[in-house]
């Protein structure tokens, strides 16, 4: 098997797809919700984020249905941002994109468990797999509460 | 059937330069022809031969290019006519494709003969291209769209045939494969309940018409209409039948140059078919290899193909119902050269990933067929698609990586 295939599905994505942390409804009336999906493949995300007093990442979870990738994204994810600073959270969702997408950048050490998921770099048509958790991020960080939709294409 | 399974296969694959290269270091297993099929060396050489020799614009020079360049596209509409069983060769229109064909029947024909309140009638299992022109169409004209359900093994359920197609219906439009489940539809009888009632009948051939025998005349459809690229010819280049009757009856759909008889500042007159339906300079070169196409394919023979391919698709469905955690989907007996299946915990996405790194090419996705997708509850499924070229052997080792992906995925 082709290294960079396995560096993509290696074992701790793979468990993160199969066991997604923090995966599940958040039934707060303050949290937004962002539905996303990536209508080429048919993977979605309902991603629910309650943001603290001063704007920080309080409580991050999310259902859906997707790829390993996608699945593993998302989880990763909601790990690293819980409890994050605004600023800081946004600085992770620019460290990811450029992460996965530009290959002359160094994996950032802030992204921690997030850089196993560089491998995705080499397979172009992955890309949108792992950018639909955090593009409904994204549109979480400009949303009211309430229920936003996103969309890949 | 091993024996007639390998018949084409073997002695036609050499033909497709290229199926003979290694893809992530394996040979290619080409298994995605439902989206598009290769091409023959005849259809490549037919295409080199008319842009190095005859290329000029059709059926308006007098020059001696422009003469063989029309000679040999209006012997390709012969080539068509007779594939299909027509009356005459004005009965047949290039298209880009399928979806262009079903597109001109909905808005020239739709658009002028369909008033609110009307019928269209379609299937569950249609190809979004034999779904979306007509939903576009209802809108504008206030016409409904009504569907033949889809039974859970993926056949049509016409228990109740003769309530929906009942004089309300003015066309019916369905496929003749579908590209999501393999079944083959009864297409002959379906059109005869249509014309009973009064309605214009139409068949999506996009997955059938390079892979069994077919002549409309039997099927006693109004239209029909195929894409070239699923069956050897290249991309861009389709056909839409049209019965004559029909196509006289129906006006225009673009305007442009070759469509005309005289063209004035305030309006025009037009040709009769097949030329009213072809404005503009056509995609030349794609019809005449198109014609190669046709003519490859007839040395084979259609219903030697049809054998091979449900021969392929037939075993594979045994097969992968076999293999532990894989589901394949729709009839298990009579059907097109196709098989989708679901994993009950890989993603297709990851699958076809996985099978692509051992030179195996699926498709993994929704297949066009989001409704019917949804009724059965998956996202996406994998799909196999078979053509004359490939080989039992390629089935096996197919088999053989879905069984080392349930290793790599556990």
């Amino acid at each position: 098997m082709n290294t960079e295939f396995e560096e993509l599905y290696q074992q701790i994505i793979l468990d993160h797809s199969k066991r997604p942390r923090n995966f599940g409804p958040l039934e707060d009336p303050a949290a937004v919700h962002v539905e996303g999906d990536n209508p080429s493949c048919g993977d979605e995300i309902q991603l629910h984020v309650k943001f603290g007093a001063a704007g920080e990442i309080e409580d991050i979870k999310f259902t859906g249905v997707g790829c390993a990738i996608s699945q593993a994204s998302a989880s990763l994810m909601t790990l690293k941002l819980k409890g994050k600073p605004r600023s800081e959270a946004e600085g992770m969702l620019k460290a990811f994109s450029d992460l996965i997408t530009k290959e002359e950048e160094e994996a950032p050490r802030m992204l921690g468990d997030l850089r196993l998921l560089r491998g995705v770099r080499r397979f172009p048509q992955r890309v949108k797999c792992a950018m639909l958790a955090w593009r409904a991020f994204e549109q979480a960080l400009m949303g009211s509460p309430g229920a936003e939709t996103i969309s890949t294409e | 059937m091993t024996s007639t399974t390998s018949q084409p296969s073997e002695t036609f694959r050499s033909d497709f330069p290229i199926l003979s290269q290694e893809v992530n270091g394996h040979p290619l297993i080409y298994f995605d022809n439902a989206a598009t099929t290769q091409k023959p060396r005849a259809v490549l050489d037919a295409l080199m031969r008319y842009y190095e020799r005859d290329n000029a614009n059709v059926h308006r020079g007098i020059h001696t290019l422009s003469s063989r360049a029309t000679e040999a596209f209006e012997n390709a509409r012969d080539k068509v006519c007779r594939y299909l069983g027509a009356r005459s060769p004005n009965e047949i229109i290039f298209t880009r494709g399928t979806t262009e064909a079903v597109n001109l029947v909905a808005n020239a024909w739709g658009g002028t003969f369909l008033k609110a309140g009307d019928v269209i009638l379609l299937t569950e299992m249609e190809h979004h291209s034999n779904l979306v022109p007509w939903q576009l169409v209802a809108q504008r004209t206030g016409a409904r769209l009504r569907f033949i359900p889809v039974t859970q093994s993926g056949e049509l359920d016409l228990e109740k045939i003769d309530t929906l197609l009942n004089t309300e219906v003015k066309l019916m439009s369905l496929t003749h494969i579908s590209n999501f489940l393999g079944t083959i539809n009864p297409v002959k009888e379906l059109c005869a309940k249509a014309r009973l009632v009064g309605a214009v009948s139409m068949v999506d051939a996009a997955q059938s018409a390079g892979h069994m025998p077919l002549d409309v005349k039997e099927i006693g459809c109004d239209f029909l209409a195929f894409s070239g690229h699923k069956m050897c010819a290249p991309t861009g280049i389709g056909v839409l039948y049209g019965r004559e009757e029909v196509l006289e009856s129906t006006p225009p759909w673009q305007g442009g140059g070759e469509m005309i008889l005289s063209v004035r500042y305030e309006n025009s007159t037009y040709k009769g078919a097949p030329a009213k339906f072809e404005a503009g300079t056509p995609n030349i070169a794609g019809t005449i290899a198109l014609g190669a196409a046709i003519d490859y394919i007839q040395t084979i023979g259609r219903e030697s193909i049809r054998v091979h391919d449900e021969g392929l698709a037939l075993s594979a469905f045994a097969k992968i119902a076999n293999l532990p955690h894989y589901r394949p989907l729709g009839p298990s007996k009579s059907r097109g050269g196709l098989v989708s299946f679901v994993h009950d915990s890989i993603h297709p996405h990851d699958l076809t990933a996985f099978c692509d790194q051992k030179g195996l090419a699926l498709r993994g996705g929704h297949h066009c067929n989001q409704p019917l997708m949804r009724k059965f509850g998956f996202p996406s499924t994998s799909r196999a698609s078979f053509y004359l070229y490939n080989t039992e052997a390629e089935v096996d080792r197919m088999i053989d990586i879905l069984e080392q992906a349930n290793h790599f995925f556990k």
